[in-house]
């Protein structure tokens, strides 16, 4: 007890102090999660939007696949990625193992399933509801997933933050392909790991603090900004 | 003289789901659709009128029969229950207008003209998901008719409007120059818009007939004791 209570109170004077080792691994995970998710939110949307209104032989079987892909372990994730950057695999001559480049990789691997499925739900819920309409006013299927994607924005604003926290959290995928080394590619839960393991409590702690805080922080965001949107919608909508 | 055919149904059929052997939403319909016709579609619930004019419109597919259009037709349609996007009252006219094919500066500018036109253009500015449900059937009338059609579609465009709405949109309706099809369940309203009436009855098409004769009772008993019933039913 006294150990997490001494722990707890060294790691609140760290943050307070604005450690520069720990402000360095603060704004490494952050940079790191939010280009992951940045990119994973781009790329899934359009690939979401367009799963949402397309209809083909065998798109039963990629949702199936997509929705296998939401529960796949960040190590996982990692493992496959360190195969493909290792300098024997199809992606070795990039020479990006060991590198902040290759944790942006597997990170947005790992994020980028979530957003396409969640979007794809929104999108094919307007599409199932709104999407006749879009029809008949010319849009077609694409364009009317692109359209109901951006309608939803404030549905999306979820599917981006579930991006940033399943991204920000994960330790197994950065771990193996980022080497956890000091001033490169430590992030804030392989250096929680790794303090942890060496005794280095207060470090760890605050790191997890900060963590907590950071996810804390988006949740109110979101929170707010969605307030916000439904009560610009809602205003002025009685009959 | 007969006025050109804009839309030819050749014995359509449509099914409720895409099963095979599903039950028919519309059974063997036929029928021509003239320029300058204002025709109303009418019947009880489920009879088949939403998806007459979905098929119509090239929203739904027949399992069987099709649609001939001798020269193209532009088209719009009213819902019974518009959707407006989350933009402004202005930019949903303008995507309309842009989606066919017109520059979106231009398609702004024509979109408030259309606007201001309909007595709207104090909600330009507001966001389509802001207004009351007769504001919405009001813009997205003025969004169909912007399109500048030739053969108007609507689906029930007064049913869940307060009187006062339904007076303006039926005014607006009335002073469309173009053909017209629409779908009610109003009776009192198809006497006042309508020059033909098309009696449908679990997807089947039993009348078709000029509006003065659809509502002469004697002369629909003897056409078609199913209609009469209905007109009858519904107190007109």
């Amino acid at each position: 007890m006294n150990s997490l209570w001494d722990s707890g109170v060294a790691a609140l004077r760290l943050i307070a102090e604005a450690d520069p080792l720990l402000v360095s691994i603060v704004w490494r995970s952050l940079s790191l999660s939010a280009a992951a998710s940045g990119i994973a939110i781009v790329v899934g949307t359009f690939l979401g939007a367009w799963l949402a209104v397309s209809r083909f032989t065998g798109r039963g079987l990629v949702l199936a696949m997509l929705n296998t892909l939401l529960s796949l372990p960040s190590v996982v994730v990692g493992l496959v990625v360190y195969l493909l950057l290792s300098r024997s695999g199809p992606l070795g001559f990039l020479g990006w193992l060991f590198s902040f480049k290759a944790m942006l990789l597997a990170q947005t691997v790992l994020v980028l399933p979530i957003v396409i499925a969640l979007v794809r739900q929104v999108v094919e819920d307007a599409y199932n509801s709104h999407g006749e309409q879009l029809r008949s006013l010319g849009a077609g299927p694409r364009l009317s997933g692109l359209l109901l994607a951006w309608d939803e924005r404030s549905a999306l604003l979820t599917v981006a933050l579930a991006a940033f926290g399943r991204a920000i959290a994960e330790v197994g995928a950065v771990m193996l392909v980022g080497g956890n080394m000091e001033g490169f590619t430590r992030v804030m839960t392989t250096s929680i790991a790794l303090e942890t393991s060496k005794g280095d409590l207060p470090l760890a702690m605050g790191l997890g603090l900060v963590l907590l805080g950071v996810v804390l922080l988006l949740q109110l965001l979101l929170a707010g900004v969605r307030a916000w949107m439904q009560a610009a919608d809602a205003k002025g909508s009685t009959p | 003289m007969t006025l050109p055919c804009l839309l030819h149904v050749q014995d359509v059929r449509v099914a409720l789901t895409p099963r095979h052997g599903a039950p028919l939403a519309l059974d063997s319909v036929s029928l021509q659709i003239h320029q300058g016709e204002r025709v109303a579609l009418v019947g009880a619930n489920g009879s088949g009128k939403s998806t007459l004019l979905r098929v119509l419109h090239g929203l739904q597919k027949p399992v069987s029969g099709r649609v001939i259009q001798p020269k193209p037709v532009q088209q719009a349609m009213l819902f019974q229950r518009p959707v407006l996007l989350r933009l402004s009252v202005q930019n949903n006219l303008a995507l309309s207008l842009w989606l066919r094919g017109m520059a979106w500066r231009l398609a702004r500018q024509r979109a408030l003209q259309v606007l201001e036109s309909a007595g709207l253009g104090d909600v330009a500015q507001r966001r389509g998901r802001q207004l009351s449900v007769g504001q919405t059937q009001r813009v997205a009338l003025a969004r169909a008719l912007a399109l500048e059609p030739q053969l108007l579609l609507l689906d029930e465009p007064t049913a869940s409007l307060d009187p006062q709405s339904k007076r303006v949109v039926e005014t607006t309706v009335q002073h469309f120059p173009g053909t017209m099809v629409f779908a009610s369940h109003n009776l009192g309203q198809v006497k006042r818009l309508a020059t033909r009436v098309i009696y449908l009855e679990h997807g089947r098409l039993l009348a078709d007939l000029p509006v003065h004769l659809f509502f002469d009772q004697a002369y629909l008993l003897a056409h078609s004791a199913e209609a009469a019933i209905f007109v009858k039913g519904e107190g007109v």
